[in-house]
């Protein structure tokens, strides 16, 4: 069935949907092609044991875009909102941040520190928000628009004072070890806090990037996350909701819909062929899909032109974090963690060396002997996702490399005991209250959503592979060497995390592109 | 001929190449330079006697150093249909064709002839060391890429008697051989492939064989071109004969774009005057979008080559329009059989676009005393020297 749209989203992801939803929303004619039979992409709960549910992708809300959400008419309920992070400790000697303010045995420097700190670059978080919201400006060839966006930046940074100008630009490029060494003793809260600023990339704190990524999480603050929340019913609920707001502007979504080819012809696209051969066409074909998967699966790099092929290729996308699920007939007790904070974020690590010593491993391709553990148990707080009385648990699992050596096939139950051997060293009993339990690599990430090395933010988010240069140059600005074929993706400006900006900003810009 | 292992114990940063040996005895002047990692002779003995060889008898040019690759594999028609700017599923077997290649931004990476030896399989010479782009552009087709700079071993041999050379030295079959063909003949314990092509502007061949048989194929062929006039020559007396004939040289008359470093120093095939070179009825190949997006908005450059009035040759002169700078010239000679002082000149758009009143600055000395003239340029229809043995089949056997 050949049928004519103005345009296709490729992926019910909740970029795609907020792009499908304001190009609908603007009167086009859009149809969603979603390859899995539930929409949201990464944002996903899933029943991985009979009556215990989970969110498989994304485990937080912390970037929700407030002007996105009410420009969709979306509103999420909550199971919780401002989730405490309390590293813990085998002794039970644990600290406990929660907003601007941290607890626990250390120094009252490093309690001042710490809310100056997150104030401090709280005000950097809203320069790079007021970038983040629009497309990435092209510097050389910008039109006025460009040079509006630009100067916007240009002048917010100026408004900072002169003192924080300074440190902004001193920092921006440098490294969150060096950063956090600066302000504070305390080695457990420095690796916590680095934790802001490595998530989901192949970065530890020594790495340069860090202290961007520490910002771009921090701009979650503005939109009420300095915290992380829980939504209710876990983060498919997002995905369903964003697919809701879709529909209701009069988006067509097909889920089990998914696309085999980008038809190209003459470095024009013209629709998409589907796995069961159907052909769709439309005027504008976009790509939720993250960059490679577009262009070396989707597109074929044979139908580009080589130096652009080249950029794909060389765009940084290998994932490295692991997450573990599991399902719990009771509550684990881990040692100084009180009933309030039991649904907390709970943290394994060491110091900032334990961290950077869990990333040398990756660096090799090998999986962390010592992983850190970002740890947390929702059905605290949301009974819907776990039978009466009984329990899920999510683990963020860092490091534990796309590409591993060794092979995952061969080695993942290996490292899976050592991350509920890591568990149980802080929670006596764990193991004897684990029902069902599975890890889910990067490469099983990438089988389950689709996404290319299994990455959570379809591509590193480092300075270059930022703004104008995300995902490359050349696809900048939401469009593409390929007319016609746009990009919605996280892999686009400016980058991952469940905040709906890149489909907002790409919607935008393919809505002044003449044609669609 | 050359022995791998005992050029790599040398550790030399310029290596022999398979007729080093056979030509040094030839080397009066011992003017060698470094070619691409490889010794090249500018001159053997004087230029002017090498350039009479390849107009009047055979020059003798060793082309082992210039960077051969060997493409392999069932998409290598179509993995080179997108590197190249021309339709090469015109290029049939035993055919060879002058190609150029643009990177993304339809900037020309280099230029180069192309062979295509069997169904599968194609050689790319090209002047740049290639493997790296080549490498780059295979992912997504089914080929295998070998470079086999070293492992061939090749001569041009040039000039108006070179069919009669060739003959003598009993190589059968060549009468027929088209301008742009290939044949193979057996030699010795395995066999010469001939090309008839060359970067002369002449008659002329190229003769590529195993390195194993590269100083009996020097042998013979110098025995017998010796009642025929035939030399080996050096790159001045190529390059004097290249100008006349109308060839551009990569690296001369153009960068090769990986190779520029300032923004604006590359140039497109439209502005080199070589839109013959580029297919856009394919529907991809690399630059071709830059390319259709300059066709509709005018080049930059323009490139032409220039008839200059006088005999000083016109080297690295400014050319001026009324008066007004509008290019620079970027190969000049004063060339003896076509009688021409030919210029090869870059002129600005949109200057360049009247070339009725262009001139020449050009400085010249005798003895110190410098003297310039302006000098009234000519754009030239075809090349300077365009002569009808070049394309005679059967050649004459003088």
């Amino acid at each position: 069935m050949t049928k004519q749209y103005d345009a296709i989203i490729i992926g019910a992801g909740h970029n795609g949907l907020t792009c499908a939803a304001y190009l609908a929303k603007a009167g086009k004619k859009v149809v969603v092609l979603e390859a899995r039979d539930t929409v949201g992409g990464m944002a996903s709960t899933s029943e991985f044991a009979p009556g215990f549910k989970v969110s498989n992708g994304a485990q937080y809300a912390t970037m929700l875009n407030t002007q996105v959400m009410r420009d969709l008419g979306i509103s999420l309920e909550y199971a919780a909102k401002d989730l405490p992070t309390v590293v813990i400790n085998p002794d039970g000697n644990n600290l406990r941040m929660s907003g601007d303010t941290v607890s626990g045995n250390l120094s009252d420097s490093d309690k001042a520190q710490f809310s100056e700190f997150k104030a401090h670059t709280r005000k950097f978080a809203k320069v790079l928000s007021g970038a983040l919201k629009v497309r990435p400006p092209k510097v050389v060839e910008g039109d006025w628009h460009d040079k509006i966006n630009l100067m916007k930046l240009g002048l917010k940074m100026r408004l900072l004072g002169t003192d924080d100008m300074r440190d902004l630009m001193r920092i921006a490029t440098i490294n969150l070890y060096d950063v956090l060494n600066e302000r504070f003793d305390n080695g457990q809260l420095k690796a916590a806090m680095s934790l802001d600023g490595i998530y989901g990339n192949h970065l530890a704190p020594r790495s340069p990037n860090t202290v961007l990524n520490y910002l771009y999480r921090r701009t979650g603050d503005l939109h009420g996350f300095n915290d992380p929340a829980l939504v209710k019913g876990g983060m498919g609920k997002v995905g369903e909701a964003f697919a809701e707001a879709a529909k209701k502007a009069g988006v067509e979504i097909r889920t089990g819909a998914k696309v085999a080819s980008i038809n190209v012809h003459a470095e024009v696209a013209s629709g998409v062929t589907l796995e069961n051969g159907d052909v769709i066409e439309a005027k504008a074909i976009v790509s939720g899909a993250d960059p490679k998967t577009t262009f070396q699966k989707l597109v074929g790099a044979r139908n580009i032109e080589a130096g652009f092929v080249r950029r794909i290729r060389n765009f940084r996308a290998k994932g490295n974090v692991a997450k573990l699920q599991v399902a719990l007939k009771d509550l684990p007790k881990f040692a100084g963690v009180d009933a309030k904070d039991a649904g907390g974020r709970l943290v394994i690590t060491g110091d900032m060396d334990y961290v950077e010593r869990a990333f040398n491993h990756a660096k090799y391709g090998e999986y962390s002997e010592k992983p850190v553990l970002d740890i947390n148990i929702p059905s605290v707080h949301d009974d819907s996702l776990a039978p009466a009385g009984k329990h899920v648990m999510t683990v963020l699992v860092q490091y534990a490399p796309y590409e591993l050596r060794a092979g995952w096939d061969e080695n993942k139950e290996t490292f899976k005991s050592i991350v509920m051997d890591l568990i149980e060293t802080h929670a006596p009993g764990f193991k004897d209250l684990v029902e069902h339990s599975e890890l889910l690599t990067p490469a099983d990430l990438e089988a389950e959503f689709g996404v290319h090395g299994g990455h959570w933010h379809h591509g590193e988010l480092t300075l270059n592979q930022f703004l104008m240069t995300r995902p490359v140059p050349t696809a900048t600005q939401y469009s593409t060497p390929v007319d016609n074929l746009y990009l919605a993706s996280a892999g686009t400006h400016p980058g991952g995390g469940v905040s709906g900006l890149c489909g907002h900003n790409a919607a935008k810009q393919i809505l002044r592109t003449k044609g669609v | 001929m050359l022995d791998l292992n005992t050029v790599r114990e040398q550790d030399l940063i310029v290596e022999p190449t398979h007729f080093t040996e056979r030509l040094k005895p030839y080397a009066k002047t011992n003017d060698w330079f470094n070619w691409k990692g490889y010794m090249a002779c500018n001159t053997f003995e004087c230029e002017g006697k090498e350039y009479a060889a390849i107009r009047s008898g055979t020059g003798v040019f060793d082309i082992c150093p210039m960077s051969k690759y060997d493409i392999t594999g069932p998409d290598a028609m179509e993995y080179l249909n997108r590197i190249m700017t021309r339709d090469i599923a015109k290029l049939n077997v035993d055919r060879v064709t002058y190609v150029i290649w643009c990177d993304d931004n339809g900037y020309i990476q280099d230029d180069g002839t192309l062979f295509r030896l069997s169904e599968n399989h194609y050689r790319l010479c090209s002047y740049e060391h290639a493997m790296d782009w080549l490498m780059n552009c295979a992912e997504g087709f089914d080929v295998e890429i070998k470079d086999t700079t070293r492992d061939i071993a090749a001569l041009a041999v040039q000039g108006p008697t070179s069919f009669g050379v060739l003959e003598a030295m009993g190589l059968e079959g060549l009468e027929n051989l088209k301008p742009f063909g290939i044949m193979r003949v057996p030699f010795k314990s395995g066999e010469i492939m001939i090309s008839r092509t060359g970067f002369t502007g002449d008659l002329g061949y190229e003769l590529w064989t195993t390195p194993d048989l590269a100083g009996d194929m020097f042998d013979e062929l110098f025995e017998a071109g010796r009642l025929r006039a035939l030399k080996p020559m050096g790159a001045i007396a190529l390059d004097l004969a290249r100008i006349e004939a109308g060839f551009v040289q990569a690296g001369v008359d153009f960068l090769t774009s990986e190779h520029v470093i300032r923004t604006g120093r590359q140039r497109t095939p439209l502005e080199l005057d070589m839109e013959w070179l580029v297919d856009f009825n394919k529907p991809l190949f690399n630059g071709r979008k830059a390319l259709l997006k300059q066709k509709e908005e005018g080049p930059r450059y323009r490139f032409v080559k220039l008839d200059v009035e006088g005999n000083k040759p016109a080297h690295n002169s400014f050319i001026f329009n009324k008066g007004k700078q509008v290019g620079t010239v970027t190969s000049a000679a004063w060339c003896p059989t076509a009688k021409t002082n030919v210029a090869f000149a870059m002129l600005e758009w949109p200057y360049g676009r009247d070339t009725d009143n262009l001139e020449a600055e050009i400085y010249f000395q005798r003895e110190l005393g410098w003297t310039k003239v302006m000098a009234k340029c000519k754009p030239m229809k075809g090349p300077a020297f365009d002569p009808a043995r070049k394309r005679a089949t059967p050649p004459s056997r003088i």
